[in-house]
């Protein structure tokens, strides 16, 4: 299996990385002003010094930073994330209830990107230089420039404020007590506008690559060949060049991984999703130091995995690596 | 003048100076049009554009100048742009000169390093950095440019590994140049014009992301900045949604302009790719 041997070995470079990341975030967090039981203390309005102490030694506190960073590398080794005292109950659980809104939320801006992207590119390239390829191009370009989460105030204000056919925000109707197929589709109507906001930006990234990668391509020699050979135009798009103008965009899919990530902390505030982001962004200002570790471990793995699956998809896409395995 | 005209022949990259000239005379007329603090309260709260000659964008939420925060604003785009660029470019030339001209355990360990910075959310870095260090627009501006420095280091090493055993390297190093001499003055210049056109994404994403986290609340409050607005404005978005529409045109055109500037410069800078 020199394929799974080739997205292997590029799993193993990723393990220095990660180390890098936990250990230099750990460092970082050791400059933040105050720890996990004074944001506790500021939540419950004080308390005496042996409580106090009681607290740091119950979370580990009180021994010195070397400790407790050995300590921490361990507990990950077993998949322990430790405790959060903000939302009392350890920090794996809160992450496992919030990863499913933002995966879903990656997944669904992903495909549509990559679709809008491909069909958007490979229209503007079979025109090019006429009046679709000028107007998606310049739509391409707005795209790119827009801040995503104004672009979703704007979306809210059109399609939830002013016509009130989506929701502006959450994750499904809570109070509506809705099962099985009907809660599907209210979780649906709830990530449209969402999974737009996110994915736009993304899409205007792609439908630019895709256009460039179906122009250079067209013109190599294999196309002319079968061009000469009278294949007809739509499956010479469809079998020979958009396979390779693929090369590109999936190489940039892995990379935009953690872009997406980020950018779903945005969105999901935006929208007031349930997400990793937010949960990100509340262990921010709660100063919830555990948790945010976790978060940054749970992301980090989940960039790394879909880069993973990123190379064993490009090198199932071209058989140059399948052959040589690197 | 050759590269200067041929920039002028492209009519998208003269929109974006002119979009980019507009941005800077905002910023700065805004002391002169707009000597008041832009912070400071100016008149009756939510007033909509245009209905009162006194504020020709309105007023917000909190009954400020619309239009004073949007010409002061543009000013702190700009800073975060160019100063937090400046801080990537740099920090990533670095990087980048020393992994691709030195190769071996050096880049290995560069790389890695670099690698841990791409796989590390930029936004999530971002959020650990202001949570750590403050929000001040100082502390803004240097996080800012401290996530962005990956993209433009393998730009440089890439540039460095291909240009490092060329003949006129070579050459250099046997006249009996020394490693410095020969990483910026004979290799840095001929791998600088692709790392200056990637510098207007980096500007453009950094103007993005000052944007979101001043939206989040979580820039510096004491300074007016158009993601600050539409933070500010969101809460009366259902009814006076104007307040969140105005700062985001402005910051939609500011990065357009620095996208198309850069796209300009990059079919002056590197013509083989300009063949469409």
């Amino acid at each position: 299996m020199p394929l799974l041997g080739f997205a292997l070995r590029r799993l193993l470079t990723s393990i220095p990385s990660l180390l890098i990341i936990l250990v230099g975030v750990f460092v970082l967090l050791q400059f933040a002003p105050g720890d996990t039981v004074d944001a506790l203390l500021a939540q419950m309005g004080g308390g005496d010094i042996a409580v106090i102490e009681n607290l740091r030694r119950f979370y580990g506190l009180d021994a010195s930073a070397t400790v407790r960073m050995g300590r921490y590398l361990l507990r990950l080794v077993q998949l322990d994330l430790g405790f959060s005292a903000i939302y009392g109950k350890p920090v794996a659980e809160v992450i496992v209830e919030r990863l499913p809104v933002t995966l879903l939320l990656m997944a669904s801006s992903l495909l549509l990107a990559l679709l809008g992207g491909i069909v958007l590119g490979t229209m503007a390239a079979r025109r090019v230089n006429k009046w679709p390829d000028a107007l998606i191009s310049t739509v391409g370009l707005l795209f790119y420039a827009t801040p995503s989460f104004w672009l979703g105030l704007m979306g809210m204000v059109v399609f939830a404020v002013k016509l009130g056919w989506l929701p502006s925000g959450g994750y499904e109707e809570l109070g509506a007590g809705h099962v099985g197929f009907w809660r599907l589709v209210d979780i649906a109507r709830h990530m449209v506008l969402p999974t737009l906001t996110l994915a736009l930006i993304f899409l205007s990234i792609y439908l630019r690559i895709m256009r460039a990668s179906m122009l250079e391509v067209s013109t190599m020699d294999f196309v002319q060949t079968a061009r000469a050979k009278g294949v007809d135009e739509t499956r010479i798009v469809t079998r020979h060049v958009l396979r390779n103008a693929l090369l590109p965009m999936v190489t940039l899919v892995g990379l935009h991984a953690s872009t997406m990530l980020g950018g779903s902390c945005v969105v999901e505030s935006v929208f007031t999703l349930p997400g990793l982001g937010r949960l990100a962004y509340e262990a921010v200002v709660q100063r919830d130091l555990n948790t945010l570790l976790g978060i940054v471990f749970i992301s980090a793995l989940l960039v790394i995995i879909v880069n993973f699956l990123v190379d064993l998809l490009y090198a199932r896409l071209d058989p140059r690596i399948r052959e040589k395995g690197r | 003048m050759h590269a200067f005209q041929r920039y002028l022949r492209n009519p998208s990259a003269i929109l974006g100076l002119v979009l980019l000239l507009v941005v800077v005379l905002l910023a700065l007329g805004a002391d002169v049009i707009f000597p008041r603090n832009p912070l400071a309260l100016a008149g009756r709260p939510l007033q909509w554009p245009l209905a009162n000659a006194r504020f020709w964008l309105g007023t917000d939420n909190l009954g400020r100048d619309i239009a004073a925060q949007i010409f002061h604003g543009a000013r702190i785009s700009l800073l975060i742009g160019v100063v937090a660029t400046s801080i990537a470019v740099v920090l990533g030339i670095l990087v980048g000169a020393v992994a691709g001209y030195y190769g071996g355990l050096i880049d290995e360990v560069l790389m890695r390093l670099t690698d841990a910075f791409q796989i590390l959310p930029n936004f999530l870095l971002l959020l650990l950095l202001i949570a750590v260090f403050g929000s001040h627009i100082e502390t803004v501006v240097i996080a800012i440019g401290m996530v962005s420095w990956p993209a433009p280091a393998r730009l440089t090493r890439a540039e460095f590994m291909s240009l490092r055993h060329r003949e006129f390297v070579e050459a250099a190093r046997l006249s009996g140049l020394g490693d410095l001499r020969l990483i910026f003055s004979e290799i840095l210049p001929n791998a600088l014009p692709p790392v200056i056109v990637y510098a207007s994404v980096v500007m453009a994403t950094a103007i993005l992301l000052e944007s979101a986290l001043a939206f989040l609340n979580l820039s510096d409050p004491n300074v007016s900045s158009w993601g600050n607005l539409i933070g500010q404005g969101r809460s009366v978005l259902r009814s006076e949604w104007y307040v969140c529409a105005i700062p985001g045109i402005a910051i939609l055109l500011t990065v357009l302009a620095v996208s198309l500037v850069g796209q300009g410069l990059n079919d002056v800078l590197n013509p083989r790719l300009d063949q469409q």
